[in-house]
């Protein structure tokens, strides 16, 4: 616990030091590395914990970053009036798609959501009075802060993304801490042991999917400031399916895991669209690889490459988590087997 | 009145590509449990390949079959080598047919580049006739009687052969289906085939409507998941039906309210998931 009480510290202190050591190109990438892990880690707790793989989480991220740009068009660009109404559309999206996905067929979930995402893109697309359509939309100014403080530079957008992303880091670290964390575990690996413990599934299910819906649209608030431009891309299955792949790339299940893979495939689709226009090539490909080759994420990869090489097995998080969901499951009624 | 006959009759022919799209994607996950994100991918494929073919030859009816043969073989190739790998994990199933969707998708817009290409139809079908004092395009027509004729042979294929009582069985229940000697697997290989060429067939015999553009795919398999949610998943009834009510709410989405044309099809959705959450035929 000490030793990961250091770790974390030490990260934190690289973070902050990080626009006095990085270019603007890589400390932009970072930027971007971090408003997508929010983006990550909001659908982790669908997938790595609820147990249900969603295919437009994109939704969410795509009604806050279009919120931010029509409040903007509109002269509002206060942060907390901007912020409050993107979050609240997001959740107010993920209230009413979770009613229509969540009922009980995990591929009936997966065709419903990916459905209930290109009818929300289609409408972005089409829409052009209201969202430019294929011209999307433009000149959002970043908001000013109290004190002083400015987000026009690179360094001024950075931090505050950064302090969103640990702001929920910290808030979904104690939602999977919580019974309530511990509940989703149990009804990924166990729904009808769950159901016959008495929890209401369903529920719970949908609670994750709202929740999820919400850290959905922070990331779309911090995409939007960064990006100061929407397009219907934020909306599209594409969309969708990086986050997914940020998700099991690098493990779902853990909160660092989705991180890395965010820091993975947004540095891969950078990298590679610098060189050459086949980003989404590389995109099915990865997916490709990982479902045939590495079903674990690359955690999973790596924690068996260090066992191999080092006699240990690293980090073992997961399954701590695993056994002590089962462990608060069965402290309060075992059931009749 | 005009407007409206002719609407509809758009709107039958879109259905009627819809059901070649849908019926495969819904008979494969019928019997094989699958979530084939691909089709929308093939779907395009088809519509490429039998663009590239008709503009070398300048036969429709030969690009149609080669859109439909070079698909099919596709798809046995993906479903053999890659999916059988996975047999009965659903969930890896989907994101491996998602990742391969990615790379038919971009694939085509590497090899064929990104303009538009119109798809010409085949000069006997491409002028128009005149019934109960409205003139309707031949083409369109022609569409629409062959998404019924399609519709039979399916239904003669699943209820009249042999073939298709050892593809029910396998629906019903692959269990005992194979215990009683029904070679599954080789079931399953010609079905996803089935599917695979059907939605080529779809693509080609789509273009002279819709065109082959990259993101084709993108539009169509979404209305393909919206036939099955409101036909019910497996069910060939169902994807018919399904395809028709989708085809014209569609068409006349387009043309009344362009703006919301994807939205349209929002409402039937939230209302058979409200109410009857198997669709109209399913079983699940």
């Amino acid at each position: 616990m000490a030793g990961r009480a250091v770790g974390l510290a030490a990260a934190a202190l690289a973070l902050l030091a990080l626009p006095h050591v990085l270019p603007a190109y890589y400390l932009n990438l970072t930027t971007q590395i971090l408003h997508y892990a929010v983006f990550a880690m909001s659908l982790d707790l669908l997938v790595g914990y609820a147990g249900l793989t969603s295919l437009g989480h994109g939704s969410f991220f795509g009604v806050a970053t279009y919120a931010v740009a029509l409040l903007n068009g509109r002269g509002i660009t206060n942060l907390l009036a901007v912020g409050a109404v993107a979050l609240l559309a997001a959740t107010l999206f993920a209230a009413a798609f979770g009613l229509l996905a969540i009922r009980g067929s995990a591929l009936g979930f997966l065709m419903i959501t990916l459905a209930l995402g290109q009818v929300l893109w289609g409408l972005a697309f089409r829409w052009a009075a209201l969202t430019g359509g294929d011209n999307g939309l433009s000149g959002i100014v970043r908001p000013p802060l109290p004190f002083g403080i400015s987000l026009q530079s690179g360094a001024g957008i950075y931090y505050f993304t950064l302090v969103a992303f640990a702001a929920c880091w910290a808030v979904l670290w104690l939602v999977v801490r919580s019974p309530f964390g511990l509940v989703l575990i149990g009804i990924r690996e166990q729904p009808n042991r769950m159901r016959a413990l008495g929890f209401h599934v369903t529920a719970y299910q949908y609670a994750a999917f709202v929740i999820a819906g919400l850290f959905a649209g922070v990331s779309g608030v911090l995409y939007t400031y960064f990006n100061t431009f929407v397009h219907p891309t934020t909306l599209t299955i594409t969309s969708s399916a990086e986050a997914l792949l940020m998700v099991i790339a690098g493990g779902a299940g853990t909160l660092a895991g989705p991180v890395a893979g965010a820091a993975l495939v947004v540095f891969l689709k950078n990298v590679v669209s610098a060189y050459l226009e086949r980003w989404v090539i590389l995109l099915g490909a990865i997916y490709v690889i990982i479902v045939l080759f590495a079903p674990g994420g690359l955690a999973s990869v790596w924690r068996g490459a260090a066992a191999r090489w080092f006699g240990r097995g690293g980090d073992v998080e997961p399954e701590a988590a695993e056994a002590e969901a089962t462990a608060w499951v069965e402290a309060g009624s075992r059931p009749p087997e | 009145m005009q407007f409206w006959l002719i609407q509809t009759m758009n709107g039958m022919a879109f259905g009627s590509l819809l059901f070649l799209l849908a019926s495969g994607f819904s008979l494969i996950f019928g019997l094989m449990r699958i979530v084939n994100l691909t089709h929308g991918a093939y779907f395009l494929l088809g519509a490429y390949i039998g663009l590239t073919v008709v503009v070398r030859t300048g036969s429709f009816w030969l690009a149609v079959a080669a859109a439909g043969v070079a698909v099919a073989t596709v798809g046995v190739l993906i479903e053999r080598f890659l999916l059988r790998r996975l047999h009965g994990r659903a969930l890896p199933q989907v994101l491996l047919t998602l990742g391969l969707a990615f790379i038919i998708a971009d694939g085509v817009l590497w090899v064929w580049g990104g303009d538009p290409r119109p798809i010409p139809a085949p000069p006997f079908l491409s002028g128009s006739f005149t019934l109960a004092g409205a003139t309707f395009p031949a083409y369109r027509a022609f569409l629409f009687l062959l998404g019924l004729a399609v519709a039979l042979l399916l239904w003669l294929l699943q209820e009249r052969t042999r073939l298709g009582a050892m593809i029910r069985a396998g629906v019903d229940d692959q269990e005992v289906a194979r215990a009683m000697g029904i070679p599954v697997h080789r079931i399953f290989t010609l079905v996803f085939a089935l599917g695979a060429f059907l939605a080529a067939l779809g693509g080609i015999l789509g273009g002279p409507i819709l065109g082959a553009y990259p993101g084709l795919d993108g539009d169509v398999l979404p209305l393909a998941l919206v036939v099955v949610i409101l036909g019910g998943l497996g069910s060939l009834g169902g994807a018919l039906l399904g395809s028709f009510i989708i085809g014209f709410l569609h068409n006349f989405g387009q043309a009344l309210f362009p703006d919301f044309a994807y939205f349209t099809l929002f409402l039937p959705m939230v209302l058979i998931l409200a109410f009857r959450p198997s669709g109209l035929f399913g079983r699940w």
